[in-house]
Formats: structure tokens, C-alpha cells, sequence
């Protein structure tokens, strides 16, 4: 029995469990509802709950159980030469018979795996009978037990509270989850690539090319891993990047929070915001079909050689996207200087623009360095607009007019393309990823840090 | 510090030495003012032109994608080619020759092109998707085998390039990726009036392909739906829940501090992160299917939920405790509070930050490749375990190629994508200007 | 013989030296929108003397104070009406710079609001953006005789350097006069000065004001009229956006010629 069709029925049983629930209810009490602890319909829902809950929760670790242990034992069906192939051989191996068990691939192969693949299907079958027979006596046991429990004392809006809550505080845990898995898949990839390449090598090595062997089993991959040119071309398109953003976004968080008729503020607010909404893709493409031609013109007609891929024309491009991160947390930091402040100083006599230099700005400050350290995180982070106008080389260089390549492109094309798992190519692309997400969470964890610490020093 | 005089009242207003100070360095402070006003509007103006600049960019290259060149010619529907064996079954129909069909008309409009590498690059004006065409029309109607028609052709690239005049016209009458005799014998249809634009339905129809003219994204689009349908589902639900209980139920103590410090630092990981996890985990240790919308919603809704978190928490949190206050007194229980009174009425903001949320992981491509997302789709995806791309993969794709036909197809790419995004956030603001209430 | 029971002035004594008022307000209205919350006002206020507003909350006291010194300029819906003589020229005139004027006419603030930088930047800011001081001997000996004209010097003579936050209520108010004092103004307005402060900063406050007095003109507005009956020498009472009475500060508190000002004096209302 297919596995949609065993769930269907769980699903039917769960519903059918909720009317006798309720109907045995208001049974017990006679037919008057406020003899009942609970509403009559926490009744039903507890026996709903009972009988879908066990079976679903089998379901699902019987779905993640199933196909590994039968992977085990299709391969341990197979003739001994086969279970001795490199783990990456019986991968391709097994993904053999699963396309021929499907039906996919057209039925060449080996007899051996035919009847690999005959197995598998007969071991599958065989596992969703007694999923199916299992679950349904698990659902029926579950529905009976809660039904018998019910009587008007039992306290069923209780019971279906908690378990409300405990479903409240597993879609919380997610959040926890998914932080794990961040730390511990890269962690693991990482510490796999640092047992290929040494850990200092790669950190302060200086010379990135990472070919490696073409064939898993060669002999002595030669690639360096030094990955300091890629640090530094990150650094100078982020710095190139905050160069036009933080300029541009702080003054017209100035202009727009001191001078701007509200009207003005209300429309150029949103407006900018714009260039927060548009996907960076869409900045890609422009920087590489645009932006670049026009650099690399202007930069020949100077007398100046710019590569066609230079790290000026991504800067730039990510500085306009990042506009308005700079200027829409400024904006609020400076908002939120209370006004007695700046009364204190117009009484004095100080102009504006001397009360947004000397009074406003300076206890803006702390808030204003954390949105600067916030739209800097997210410069490093940022991947297509540097994947399509950035790129390969890793060089090392100071020279905006030069191409260089950052973490994320490296990233980005170690991975992409059909690559074996275990190189040390795909695994640098971890490591990599390892320390972009350390870095970015140190920046954000002291960014907001101070901005939280500003916010109490006003209110 | 002023004199009196009694009969006339008048006063000495000499201005002290202060007052004559204090003016003299006004100017030099009003026009520091006004260098400081000039400097916000400076920088305004540039955030507003860079903007302007790159949609009209993206406009300008891309608005001629919605038309494609085809040239009209006079089609035999040759028997012998298309249903040899006469059985007029529409297996065999299929499999005729329709490639051949198509050169002959376009040979029979110049009879005196001879030598067979004349010929060739005479049939290399029309696209392959020309012999498509004609498969499609004779299906439809069999009828149409041995009769001859006039018919608009769909032209090659490189022609509908010239047209357009993106392919500059060289000395030696010979232009872009097109052979002086081609471009001649483009003048002469063209003088004859069997060069035009259409409307290019097959963009907004059809899926990928490796030749431009021929290139669609619908198949692009039905990707990003199914993603985004995964992503919704998933990410809604959690987000919300786990916002409900962080808002509302959590006691004030360590672990609850915890998660939102986690959920605060989630929002802010690059997305490429959030990729390089669902490699990981969702591709190398669960095995899902590569490519498929599955996976690529799975990365996205992880991305999404921790901004989902934090809005709904905003939401939840404008609603005044006075509405709470009340259902406590009538005896209402803290789950029922919440699920009566405060979420329907926190609602609105919910829904316009996760409207919000979904447009921007539509945008989103960095994750979705590191999944596998940018293979070469052809087929339009059915379902949502069936490899598929999303629209800015396919922008991110079609910008890589070399292809100059590519670049006005990408550019119309990124308008339909940023026309979604415009609906999309049309529809979240207005959702909060019709239940924005003032408490 | 004329038992002479008003204030000589010069109608009453003749050949009196009359020093004309510091500042003369005419028909002075102030609107919020539509919203006329000051109904016009006309009142002298005297050089070297100090003038208390009272009244009830809401009566438009404060808004006709920050009148005085333009500080309603920096509210966008707030429209003035009517005429304000400092010295005899409009403060409203086409060619006055509200910034001289606040060098001129400088104000205190109800809560007391220093900057977040040190005791001595504090009171240094106002001269150094106006360019009072030459150089930093200058700077010194403008703020140490501020901050003993405050009364402050002495608490703080060995913290100068230190946050301005960083002292009590009382202290940042005098910190506050101080600033205002810096700037060598002819006219200190102060709303409230006193209300955000415990008994004993007030009482140093109001000393404080009574020395002041000799040097500037004050106008108070407060909330108090035991305050004002201590600390002033002419009182207006202000009452649902207009001035009901003005005169001698004894006067008033002892014999008001309207009802209303008697009845908000012996706390029938307000």
C-alpha cells in the first residue's frame, strides 16, 4: 500500500476520531454541554489527537528510516566485488538501480543490477505493507483509548492546550535547528577540507588555484588553497561598496530627518527603499552590462587599463544597494535623538546644521556605526551582483581598476557544476562558507549589540 | 546696559560688542548650513538617479524582446518529406522532415543561390524553430500536406538581431555574426516586405531553449510558483506559531532569550548560507531530488521564516493589551485569547510581512544555485518534485551566455520578474492602508 | 500729601528716568494649524527685572514664551501672529536671523536637557559656535565664570571633564543656566525650570535667579505661585490662551482686580 494512500486514511480516521469524540461527550453529560469541563469540541480534538499524532509520528521516522535500511540491505544483496567499490562508486552504483527500480532509465544493465533492482522494489513493497498495517493499529489503538477516557470531569481544553503548546514550541525550536544544522554542516565539511589542506595554509596562504585531480583515486592533487587573495578582494569591493553607500546614505538620512518638508520625506522614503526591493540579480546584470562597459570606457579614454570585470564597477553597484540600509537605520537612530536635545541647542543659537554636527550626530553615533556594520555584513555576504561583474582571479591587489574575485563567487563556482563531493575543491567552497558565517555573525552580533545599547541609553 | 532719557523715552541701541561679533560669523554659518543641506540633496539625488539609470537600463535593453523578426515565405508541404510512407498517422507525422521543408521555401524565394555552403547559410536565416512551426501547423491540420502557403517563419537569432539593429552593419556590407550574403539577402526580403516584428508570444509561453529566439520563461515562471508555493506552506505556518509562542507564551528566562538572539543573527546570514545547508543536509544527507522546487523552497522557507518571525512579532505586539485585558476578564483562557482575540486582529500586519517576505525570496538565486537550480530546464516543471528553475536563476543564466539575442531576452526577464515584485508589494501596502487602525 | 501707594512710575512721579521695556509684545496670537491656542497677547516685559506667567496648564504660558525667543520656528504648523519689540526692533522682521536672536535671547528648558558630552563642553558650545572666543584661555575663563554664576563652579571644578548626565537633577539644571549663561545673552526665558527638581535644587535655583536678576532679564513661567510670588517682581496670569492680568507681583497676590485671577490664586481652579 502506497505510502499517500496509508497517510490519506490516518487522516481520515484522525477526523472520523474527532466526531465520536464529540458526540461521546455530549453523550455522557446528556446532551448539556455545561456539565462538561471543556467545550464539546476539545473533547473531539483530544481524541483527534490521540489517534493521528502516534501514527503520524511513526510515519514520518518510518519515511526516514525506510529507504536506508533498505539501501543496506540491497547492498548487502550484492555480490562482494560490488560492496567493496568506493563509496563513491556504489553511490553511482545505487543510484543505478533506484532509476531502473523506478522505471526511469531504460532497462539496461547488468543482470546482477536487475535484480538488485528487483529487490529493492520487493523490500520497498514489503516496508509499506507493514508501515501501513502498523500505523492504522497504532491510530485505531489510539482513537480507542482516548474515547474510552472521556467523562464530563476530564479536563480536555487542558490537554489540548498543552499539546497546542508543545506544537507552538517545536515551530520555536526551528529557529534553534536551523542555526544547528548551519553550524554543524559547515563545521563538518570544513573540518573534512582542513584534513585535505592545512588550516594556516588555507587562512594566510596567498595563492588560490584550486585545481585538483580529475579523478577521485589520483594521486597528489595539486591546488593551492591559500585564501587570502579572495579575502582582500572581498575587502576592497566591500570597502569601494561603503565608500559610496555610507556617504550617500547618511546624508540623505540627514536631509530627510532635519530638513524635508514631510511630504518629501513621505514620497523619497519608500522610493529608496526601492533599491532595497530589487533583487540582486537584477544589480548584476546591470553592473556587467552596463556599469562596466561604461567604467572600462571611461578608464581607456583616461589612459587607464580597466579590466572589463573590475572590482570598481561591482562596488559601485553594490554600494547603490546598500543605500539604503545605511539610510533607512540612520533615519531611525536619528529620529530617535529625543528633541530636547536639539531644543537645548537651538536655544543656544546653534544653526541646524551645527546642532546635526555637534549635538545630534555625536549621540547618534554608537547607532549609526551599528547600521554601519550591519550594511558592511551584509556587502560581505552579498553574492550575484559579484558572481556576473567580478571575477575569477583571485588576485591580490589594492587597485579598483583590477579584476578580483571575493568569497562568495569562490563559493559559488566551486560548487556549481558537477563537482564530486569529497574534492577538495567542494569542500574548500565549506570552509569558505565557514568563515563567511563567522565573520558576518560577529559583525551582526556587535552591530546589534550597539545599536541595542543605544536605544537603552534613550528610553 | 542702555541709557535712559527722560523727556524723549529714546534709548541708546548701540549693539554690543557681543551682537557684532555674533553677526559677523553668520554668514559663515548659514552657508555652512546651506552646504550641508546641498550635500543631503546631492546624495539624494544620486540614490534616486541610480535607480532611474538602471530601470531605464533594463528597460531600454529589454523591451525588444517582446517582438521577434519572422519572415513571410511561400511553405510547399512537400509529401515526400513530411509523410513519406503515406500512412498520414501522426506518429509518422511527427517525425517528418520539417527542417527541409523550410529551407526549400526559403531557397525557392532565391532560386539563384547555388554551391552547397551558399545554400547552407541562405537556410541558416531561419531558426530551427522554423521546421517546429511547421510540425505544429500540419498535427493541427493534416490537411495542409501538399498544399503551398504563404506563412511567417520564425528567423534566426542572428537575423533577428539585424533587424533590430543591434547587429552593426560593417564596411564590407557584412555585419555581427552575419555573412555578407546574408545581409544581402536580408535587404531583399526586407525591400519586399517579408521582414517583420511580432508579438513574441513564445517568451511568455514557452520554456528555456538554447537558441534566443526561441527562449521562454514560462517554464521559469511555473518554477518560481512551485517554489514559492513550497515556501509559503512551510514557512507561514512555523513562523507564525513560533511567533505566537515567542510573543505570548514564552516565560522571560534564558532559553527564550536564546532564540531570539538566534532568530535576530538568522535574519541577518548571507542567504548564500542558508545554500550551502541545504547542500548539505536537504541534497547530501536526506537525498532529496536535486533541482526540484522541493529543496529549493525547503532552503527558502528557512531563509524567510526569521524575518516572517520577527514581523509577525510586530504584529502581535501592536495589538493594545486593553483587547487581552478584556478576554481575561471574561474568563477567557490564555490559548483562547490569543487564538480569538489577538491573532485576528494582528492579522493584517502578519499577512503584509509575509507578502512582504515571499517577494523577497522570489528574488532570491544564490541559495537556490548552490541546490542546483541552474541546470538547463527545458521542460516545463509539473510538479514539485520535477527538476525546475526560478526566474532569476534563468535571468542569472541567460546573462551568462554569449549569445548577443540573450542580453534583450534577460532584460525582459528582469521586467516581468520586477513586475511581479511591484504586484506583489502593491498588494502588501494596500492590505496595510485597508486594516491600518489607529489604537 | 499723596500717600503714595502704586510703584512710582513715570506718570505718577514726574521726571522720572523711564527706561523703556526690554521687550514689548503686541497682539501677539499663536495658531496651531487652525487651532488658536493664544489669543492676542500684549505685555511688557521690564530690563533687569523678572517676569512670571502663571496660570493653569494649557493656557498658552509656554507657547508665548517660546514666542520670545523663536523657538515656535521649529514646529512646522505653528503660525505667529502680531508684533514682538526686543529693543525696539520686530523679532519677527524680514532681516532677523532667528540664530542671533537665541544669542540674544537665550533659554532653560522644564527637564533639564545637557548634551551628552562633558560639563565643560557644555557650557563651551554656545560660544565657540557663535565665535565668542579666541582662543582656549578665552574658552576657560568663559565657562568657568559661567559655571560660577551658576553656582555651580564649586561642585564641579574637579570633574569638568566628566558627562554632564552624570550629575543630579538640581545639578543639571544649574548645568543648563549655565550653557544659557555662556553665550552672554541680554534676556534668559525660562518654562518651568524647577518643576522636574526637589525642594532644596529649587530653592538653590531661585536663589540663584534672584542674583541672576541683576545682570538679565528673566521671564519664568511656572507652575508654582508661591515661586513666582518669591522670585519675581511682575506677574501675568494667563488663563484659556489669554493674558487676564499683569502688575506688581505684590499686588496681584494680595489685591487682583479680576475674578478669575482670584479665583486661580486662592485655588478655586487650576
Amino acid at each position: 500500500m502506497n505510502t499517500s494512500v496509508t497517510l490519506l486514511v490516518v487522516a481520515v480516521l484522525t477526523v472520523i476520531g474527532f466526531y465520536m469524540g464529540r458526540t461521546r461527550a455530549l453523550g455522557t453529560a446528556d446532551g448539556l454541554p455545561a456539565r462538561l469541563h471543556s467545550l464539546p469540541s476539545y473533547y473531539g480534538y483530544y481524541v483527534a489527537i490521540w489517534c493521528g499524532l502516534p501514527s503520524l509520528a511513526l510515519l514520518a521516522a518510518w519515511l526516514v528510516l525506510q529507504p536506508i535500511i533498505v539501501d543496506g540491505m540491497v547492498i548487502g544483496s550484492l555480490p562482494q566485488a560490488q560492496q567493496n567499490l568506493p563509496s563513491e562508486r556504489l553511490g553511482l552504483l545505487m543510484n543505478d538501480i533506484r532509476n531502473i527500480a523506478r522505471g526511469d532509465a531504460a532497462s539496461q544493465g547488468s543482470p546482477m543490477v536487475l535484480a538488485a533492482a528487483r529487490r529493492f522494489n520487493e523490500l520497498n513493497g514489503l516496508g509499506n505493507w507493514m508501515l501501513a498495517a502498523c500505523a492504522l493499529a497504532l491510530a485505531a489503538a489510539g482513537l480507542a483509548t482516548a474515547r474510552n477516557r472521556i467523562a464530563p470531569g476530564l479536563r480536555a481544553r487542558n490537554a489540548v492546550e498543552r499539546f497546542l503548546m508543545g506544537v507552538l514550541i517545536l515551530a520555536s525550536m526551528l529557529a534553534i535547528l536551523t542555526t544547528i544544522g548551519i553550524v554543524a554542516s559547515l563545521l563538518f565539511e570544513s573540518l573534512r577540507f582542513f584534513q585535505k589542506v592545512p588550516f594556516w595554509e588555507f587562512l594566510f596562504g596567498t595563492k588560490w588555484s584550486p585545481q585538483t585531480a580529475l579523478r577521485a583515486d589520483q594521486v597528489g592533487q595539486s591546488g593551492s588553497f591559500g585564501a587570502i587573495p579572495i579575502f582582500a578582494g572581498t575587502a576592497l569591493i566591500t570597502l569601494i561598496a561603503m565608500a559610496v553607500a555610507v556617504p550617500v546614505g547618511l546624508f540623505s538620512a540627514i536631509y530627510l530627518s532635519e530638513y524635508a518638508k514631510p511630504k518629501v520625506r513621505s514620497t523619497v522614503k519608500p522610493v529608496m527603499e526601492i533599491l532595497a526591493g530589487i533583487p540582486t540579480v537584477v544589480y548584476g546584470f546591470f553592473a556587467a552590462l552596463t556599469v562596466a562597459p561604461v567604467i572600462r570606457d571611461a578608464g581607456s579614454a583616461l589612459g587607464l587599463s580597466v579590466a572589463s570585470e573590475s572590482a570598481l564597477a561591482a562596488g559601485v553597484v553594490m554600494g547603490v544597494m546598500i543605500i539604503p540600509f545605511v539610510s533607512s537605520l540612520s533615519d531611525d537612530v536619528i529620529s530617535a535623538v529625543p528633541q530636547s536635545l536639539r531644543e537645548g541647542a537651538y536655544g543656544l543659537g546653534a544653526t541646524k546644521a551645527e546642532t546635526v554636527r555637534n549635538v545630534i550626530v555625536p549621540a547618534a553615533l554608537p547607532g549609526i556605526v551599528g547600521a554601519v556594520l550591519l550594511a558592511v555584513s551584509r556587502a560581505i555576504g552579498e553574492t550575484m551582483i559579484v558572481v556576473m561583474a567580478a571575477g575569477l582571479a583571485a588576485n591580490l591587489t589594492v587597485n579598483p581598476f583590477e579584476a578580483v574575485t571575493t568569497v562568495t563567487v569562490q563559493i559559488v563556482t566551486l560548487l556549481v557544476g558537477d563537482q564530486e563531493f569529497d574534492s577538495a575543491k567542494t569542500l574548500a567552497a565549506f570552509a569558505l562558507g565557514l568563515v563567511l558565517f563567522v565573520f558576518t555573525l560577529c559583525l551582526n552580533v556587535i552591530a546589534l549589540r550597539i545599536v541595542r545599547k543605544y536605544r537603552e541609553k534613550y528610553e | 546696559m542702555s541709557n535712559g532719557n527722560a523727556s524723549t523715552g529714546t534709548v541708546d541701541r548701540r549693539p554690543s560688542a557681543i551682537a557684532q561679533t555674533v553677526e559677523s560669523g553668520l554668514r559663515r554659518r548659514r552657508a555652512a548650513e546651506r552646504r550641508l543641506k546641498i550635500y543631503g540633496l546631492l546624495a539624494i539625488g544620486f540614490a534616486l538617479a541610480a535607480l532611474c539609470v538602471l530601470l531605464v537600463s533594463v528597460i531600454s535593453k529589454g523591451y525588444t524582446a517582446f517582438q521577434q523578426t519572422y519572415v513571410s515565405l511561400e511553405v510547399e508541404f512537400d509529401r515526400d518529406k513530411i509523410d513519406p510512407d503515406g500512412t498520414g498517422k501522426p506518429e509518422n507525422l511527427r517525425r517528418g522532415d520539417y527542417e527541409s521543408v523550410a529551407r526549400a521555401a526559403i531557397r525557392s524565394a532565391f532560386p539563384d543561390v547555388k554551391g552547397r555552403r551558399d545554400r547552407r547559410d541562405l537556410g541558416k536565416l531561419l531558426s530551427t524553430g522554423a521546421g517546429d512551426q511547421l510540425r505544429r501547423m500540419v498535427l493541427d491540420n493534416p490537411k495542409v500536406i501538399g498544399a503551398r502557403q504563404r506563412i511567417w517563419l520564425l528567423a534566426s537569432d542572428e537575423i533577428d538581431m539585424l533587424n533590430k539593429g543591434y547587429a552593426k552593419r560593417g564596411p564590407d556590407g557584412s555585419a555581427t555574426k552575419v555573412s555578407r550574403n546574408q545581409v544581402a539577402w536580408f535587404d531583399a526580403l526586407d525591400r519586399k516586405g517579408a521582414i517583420q516584428r511580432h508579438f513574441n508570444w513564445r517568451f511568455l509561453s514557452g520554456g528555456d531553449s538554447r537558441e534566443p529566439e526561441q527562449a521562454g520563461i514560462w517554464g521559469a515562471v511555473v518554477g518560481s510558483a512551485l517554489t514559492m508555493l513550497v515556501t509559503l506552506l512551510l514557512a507561514f505556518p512555523v513562523g507564525v506559531m513560533a511567533a505566537i509562542y515567542l510573543e505570548e507564551f514564552a516565560p522571560k528566562n534564558r532559553w527564550t532569550d536564546l532564540i531570539e538572539v538566534n532568530i535576530n543573527n538568522l535574519a541577518a546570514v548571507p542567504s548564500i548560507v542558508f545554500g550551502l545547508l541545504g547542500l548539505a543536509v536537504f541534497l547530501g544527507f536526506f537525498g532529496l531530488p536535486r533541482s526540484a522546487p522541493l529543496i529549493g523552497g525547503l532552503v527558502l522557507a528557512l531563509m524567510t521564516l526569521p524575518t516572517l518571525i520577527i514581523a509577525a512579532r510586530a504584529a502581535l505586539k501592536a495589538v493594545p493589551p486593553s483587547i487581552r485585558e478584556a478576554a481575561y476578564g471574561l474568563g477567557a483562557s490564555r490559548v483562547q485569547v490569543v487564538t480569538h482575540h489577538v491573532l485576528p486582529l494582528a492579522m493584517p500586519g502578519i499577512l503584509t510581512g509575509t507578502i512582504i517576505g515571499m517577494a523577497q525570496a522570489l528574488g532570491e538565486t544564490a541559495p537556490l544555485l548552490m541546490v542546483g537550480m541552474v541546470a538547463f530546464i527545458v521542460d516545463v516543471p509539473g510538479g514539485i518534485t520535477d527538476a525546475a528553475t526560478v526566474l532569476p536563476v534563468q535571468v542569472y543564466i541567460w546573462a551568462d551566455s554569449p549569445e548577443r539575442g540573450f542580453e534583450e531576452k534577460t532584460a525582459a526577464a528582469i521586467m516581468v520578474l520586477l513586475a511581479f515584485l511591484v504586484a506583489m508589494n502593491a498588494v502588501a501596502i494596500f492590505l496595510r492602508k485597508k486594516f491600518e487602525r489607529r489604537w | 500729601m499723596e500717600i503714595v501707594t502704586d510703584v512710582p512710575t513715570s506718570e505718577t512721579v514726574p521726571g522720572l528716568r523711564q527706561v523703556p521695556p526690554k521687550i514689548t509684545s503686541t497682539g501677539v496670537a499663536v495658531y496651531y494649524g487652525d487651532k488658536k491656542a493664544l489669543k492676542e497677547v500684549d505685555l511688557d516685559i521690564n530690563e533687569n527685572e523678572v517676569t512670571a506667567l502663571i496660570g493653569p496648564s494649557g493656557c498658552g504660558k509656554s507657547t508665548y514664551l517660546r514666542c520670545l525667543n523663536r523657538m515656535n520656528d521649529t514646529i512646522d504648523i505653528c503660525r505667529v501672529e502680531g508684533q514682538i519689540l526686543l529693543d525696539g526692533e520686530d523679532i519677527y522682521g524680514k532681516r532677523v536671523d532667528p540664530v542671533q536672536l537665541r544669542a540674544r535671547v537665550g533659554m532653560v528648558f522644564q527637564k533639564p536637557n545637557p548634551f551628552p558630552k562633558s560639563i565643560f563642553d557644555n557650557v563651551a558650545y554656545g560660544p565657540k559656535i557663535h565665535g565668542l572666543v579666541r582662543d582656549k584661555t578665552d574658552l576657560e575663563e568663559i565657562v568657568m565664570n559661567s559655571l560660577e554664576r551658576a553656582g555651580l563652579v564649586g561642585e564641579v571644578r574637579d570633574r569638568l571633564h566628566e558627562p554632564g548626565t552624570g550629575l543630579s537633577g538640581g545639578q543639571q539644571q544649574r548645568l543648563c543656566i549655565a550653557r544659557a549663561i555662556a553665550v552672554q545673552p541680554e534676556v534668559i526665558l525660562m518654562d518651568e525650570p524647577c518643576s522636574a527638581l526637589d525642594p532644596i535644587a529649587t530653592a538653590k535655583i531661585e536663589e540663584l535667579i534672584d542674583e541672576l536678576r541683576e545682570n538679565y532679564t528673566i521671564v519664568i513661567v511656572t507652575h508654582s505661585m508661591q515661586q513666582a510670588a518669591r522670585v519675581s517682581q511682575r506677574t501675568a496670569f494667563f488663563h484659556l490662551g489669554e493674558i487676564v492680568e499683569v502688575g506688581e507681583t505684590p499686588q496681584i497676590f494680595t489685591n487682583p482686580g479680576d475674578e478669575r485671577t482670584q479665583g486661580y490664586i486662592t485655588g478655586r481652579f487650576g
